[in-house]
């Protein structure tokens, strides 16, 4: 390195009782560059950040910033050393003005700040000369999310910034909104600021910065400059793992079509459209993968499939049977299973035990159930032989499953989704956050599956959890399905492509 | 840490007794934990009675004890117990599925409107088919009470803990004009509904004690409670809902629905509570019929830990610190309000206690 670095972490490490999010991170980010910061959910990007604007203190490890060793103990500190954090959620009161808002916190007890006028003036300079467009009087209620970051970007320019880091800002906005935030990010670095932009988008990644550092697992595995690399390393550094799963395998015996999707359209929960008409169909005997960056529409895609977000358009069909927009309990029982992308959030109830768990769809059915009272002892031996097969470490039936690790919290789920005879099985991230051996138990107990003439779709940012099990992969990108590619590694290549939303065939000049 | 401590377990103690001594150490925390609350409230009671002059421990231990003098007594003490017991287990319902009803009293106060009701205008009845009519009435009433903080809940995501609370002031103020219009007794100078006929009275136990059969109804109704929480679909249902929405969505349980039968199964029990009060022991409706047992059923239901079974017994405690200090006002000279105090601060201490058992489970 040429010059001293502006921040540098130094081998930081933080856990959160049993997760390591920062496995002995370092980085160096240079004055006045964009760096990037990219990685999937979950590879410990915002974490970083936040340990270095005060909000997570860390473990192990040192930031080194203008030069000098800083230990934050809250983000005022932070802010009072001109580091801004913009936040995947915003830290904005709906109630209180814009103006109100920039000043909470300020001042103290004794020292009212009561110049609400220059408040309001800095506001209106700082919005003209960025073309930010905030009113200092407006109530945050009023103001779209658009808005709303805007907001906050403009927040931390009034306390003062060096260093502005956003986490994830473009994932809620809609690309116009982007491409303007894009342009603001390099009028703050042409007046000297440095901004690190978190995300997981490659071609956003791409346009913006100056540099980009790879996240994975708790650790940078690469930094690189923009100008030397493309979406296609990106992807490959992004998703790679080291270690190559050969699972033994038979051909594929597709029968007959089990589910078909037409033209599916949805929304987010924020109400941005996210499932872009998805047409794809699934046959008995077969897996389907759907590969992508993690926000391109694979969690409204799989939520919509399976009752819990509204439907905007398109038809799903289950043998033969329309359950286009039915609710869960209907969907649920024409023979679909669903194992959750989010476990904590739709998959189990932490506080309750396993059997508690193993029922939590068949709890008023029998043989679990009879004449509305629970069949404790039936459902304890069910629990006890899923347990068994499943290889599940517990202590018992009755330990709480929230006091499992996660990956015997995922062969729970696997287990009781199996166990309720489906003739489909969507998929939403079968490994996350688990130990190799359990997501090689579950992969294998995915091809027992198929061979014994289930459909199941996969849906998974991990490219190597597709190529081990999938007979076909569908790359999905903004909401659509863009190809259809065979699970052959030697075409990562394409498949990355694909990925960063490239149809055209690749120029083979980089 | 966890782990090590249970690894260490296991080669220690065989799987038989580990169980047991599992389920005894969860006995334990779950019992230690509200008579340390009552305790410790009790003994800050002492101290603050001290500083104002009164000997503390005297007062205290008549607080407790001052009500045991003979049969009578405790009969008044299970009187004032049967709406706690009532009101506290059905709450025990709402709570464990994350409704916070906070409109017991209201759902109290329509279901003693309904109770008078039918008790007064209907008449010729046998006892046995004219009391439980009267019981009925008040819970299906109550029930009702709460369904409409359900339905603008489940509707319209109105927070119930607002809506309870509004519709406890329109109950208690239509009861005062009820008791002083349309349901006035014409004959009595004071506002108040006309007599329940004979047959609608609720049984008492001993003819010459006011005790009456609600005791009973409430401890049983707790008891299935319970059974219904922990032993049947719906109960479990309900659980799921309350610890987490999204998984019962996602199971394909209908999240609307159990709130309304959560909130409503509350409200009969309230509803229940209010007919009991005036069957059972005003035979009139009066504009304040209850001393405030729709708040205390709260702090019943939070000291048993959600649990119907606990209620009964955390509604016995709160009946007798009820007594003792009606005793004490009686016999002493220590003013309402101290008691009052006291009375604020083991229901403090519970709420204290109920998050330090939690602390306690999870290092446990």
């Amino acid at each position: 390195m040429s010059q001293k670095p502006f921040l540098r972490i130094d081998n930081i490490r933080k856990r959160f009782g049993p997760i390591v999010a920062s496995d002995g991170v370092s980085l160096e980010i240079q004055e006045g560059e964009i760096h990037s910061l990219l990685g999937e959910n979950g590879a410990g990007k915002s974490v970083l950040m936040s340990m270095i604007c005060g909000m997570v203190r860390p473990d192990e490890g040192e930031i080194i910033y203008k030069g000098q060793s800083v230990r934050f103990n809250s983000p005022r500190e932070a802010i009072r050393q001109h580091i801004g954090m913009v936040h995947q959620h915003f830290m904005l009161v709906p109630n209180l003005t814009v103006a109100e808002n920039y000043i909470l916190g300020q001042g103290s007890a004794l020292r009212v700040i009561n110049d609400m006028d220059e408040v309001h003036a800095k506001i209106r300079e700082l919005s003209d000369r960025y073309a930010l467009d905030v009113r200092p009087d407006a109530l945050i209620e009023d103001l779209s999310v658009g808005e709303q970051q805007r907001v906050e970007i403009l927040k931390t320019l009034f306390h003062g910034i060096d260093l502005l880091i956003l986490d994830e800002p473009t994932a809620v906005l809609t690309p116009q909104e982007t491409d303007r935030l894009l342009a603001l990010m390099r009028d703050l670095v042409k007046d000297g600021k440095t901004v690190v932009f978190i995300s997981h988008k490659l071609d956003e990644v791409m346009r913006v910065s100056d540099r980009i550092s790879v996240m994975r697992d708790g650790r940078v595995v690469n930094t690189v400059n923009v100008a030397d690399t493309d979406a296609r390393g990106l992807a490959r550094m992004m998703v790679g793992r080291d270690v190559g799963m050969e699972l033994a395998r038979n051909p594929a015996n597709p029968g007959p079509l089990v589910l078909s999707v037409e033209n599916l359209t949805c929304r987010s929960e924020t109400g941005l459209p996210a499932v872009r008409g998805v047409s794809l169909h699934v046959r008995a005997g077969e897996i389907v993968g759907i590969a992508g960056v993690s926000g391109n529409g694979q969690t409204e895609l799989s939520l919509a499939l399976s009752g819990l977000l509204p439907v905007d358009g398109g038809r799903v069909v289950l043998n033969g049977k329309d359950i286009t927009g039915l609710d869960p309990v209907r969907i649920n029982a024409s023979g679909f299973s669903h194992i959750p992308e989010d476990r904590h959030k739709h998959g189990i109830v932490m506080s309750m035990s396993l059997s508690e768990n193993t029922v939590l769809q068949r709890y008023d059915q029998p043989p679990f159930a009879a004449r509305g009272m629970l069949n404790r002892r039936m459902i304890s031996e069910h629990t006890r032989d899923l347990i068994k097969r499943f290889r599940i470490k517990s202590r018992d039936e009755d330990q709480r499953i929230g006091d499992l690790s996660g990956g015997n919290q995922q062969k729970l789920v696997v287990a009781r989704e199996l166990a309720r005879n489906p003739d489909f099985i969507l998929v939403n991230q079968l490994a996350r956050g688990i130990d190799i051996g359990a997501m090689e138990f579950v992969m294998e107990e995915m091809l027992k599956q198929r061979d014994s003439g289930r459909a199941i779709l996969l849906i998974s940012t991990e490219l190597e959890e597709l190529f081990a099990i999938c007979d076909r992969i569908l790359v999905m990108f903004h909401g659509e399905i863009l190809g259809e590619l065979p699970p052959d590694r030697t075409r990562l290549d394409e498949l990355g492509l694909l990925m960063a939303g490239k149809t055209e065939q690749p120029a083979l000049a980089g | 840490m966890e782990q090590v401590n249970q690894g260490v377990r296991e080669n220690v103690y065989p799987q038989a007794a580990q169980a047991l001594y599992r389920t005894l150490s969860q006995v334990a925390i779950s019992a230690v934990t509200p008579l340390a609350a009552v305790i410790v409230a009790l003994a800050c009671g002492a101290a603050l009675l001290w500083l104002n002059g009164f000997n503390g421990s005297d007062v205290v231990t008549v607080m407790i004890f001052g009500s045991f003098q003979d049969m009578r007594s405790v009969g008044e003490i299970l009187l004032k117990a049967t709406p706690l017991i009532l009101i506290g287990a059905g709450l025990c319902v709402a709570f464990r599925c994350k409704i916070w009803n906070i409109g017991a009293e209201g759902q109290l106060y329509v279901g003693a409107i309904a109770a008078t009701f039918v008790g007064t205008s209907i008449d010729g009845l046998s006892v046995w088919v004219h009391a439980p009519l009267v019981m009925l009435a008040g819970a299906i009433a109550g029930a009702a009470w709460a369904g409409i903080a359900g339905y603008l809940k489940v509707r319209f995501q109105a927070s119930e803990i607002v809506t309870t609370i509004m519709l406890n002031y329109i109950a208690i103020i239509l009861t005062s004009y009820l008791v002083t219009g349309p349901m006035k007794d014409a004959s009595a100078a004071y506002p108040q509904s006309a007599r329940l006929v004979r047959e609608a009275w609720t049984p008492r136990i001993v003819s010459d004690m006011r005790l009456h059969v609600g005791i009973l109804v409430a401890v049983v109704l707790a008891v299935a409670l319970y059974i219904f929480l922990q032993r049947s679909s719906r109960g479990f249902a309900l659980r799921v809902v309350g610890q987490n929405p999204h998984a019962a969505r996602y199971a394909g349980m209908n999240v609307g629905r159990n709130i309304m039968i959560a909130i409503c199964i509350s409200g009969a029990m309230a509803g229940l509570a209010g007919a009991f009060e005036v069957a059972g022991v005003t035979h009139r409706l009066y504009q304040n019929i209850s001393p405030g047992y729709g708040f205390e059923g709260i702090a019943v239901a939070l000291l048993a830990g959600n649990n119907p079974l606990a209620a009964i017994l955390s509604g016995g405690l709160f009946a007798t610190l009820r007594s003792g200090s009606e005793v004490l006002q009686i016999t002493s000279q220590v003013p309402q309000v101290l008691v009052l105090v006291i009375q604020g601060i083991v229901i403090l201490s519970v709420v204290a206690f109920a998050k330090l058992r939690d602390i306690i489970r999870i290092v446990a």
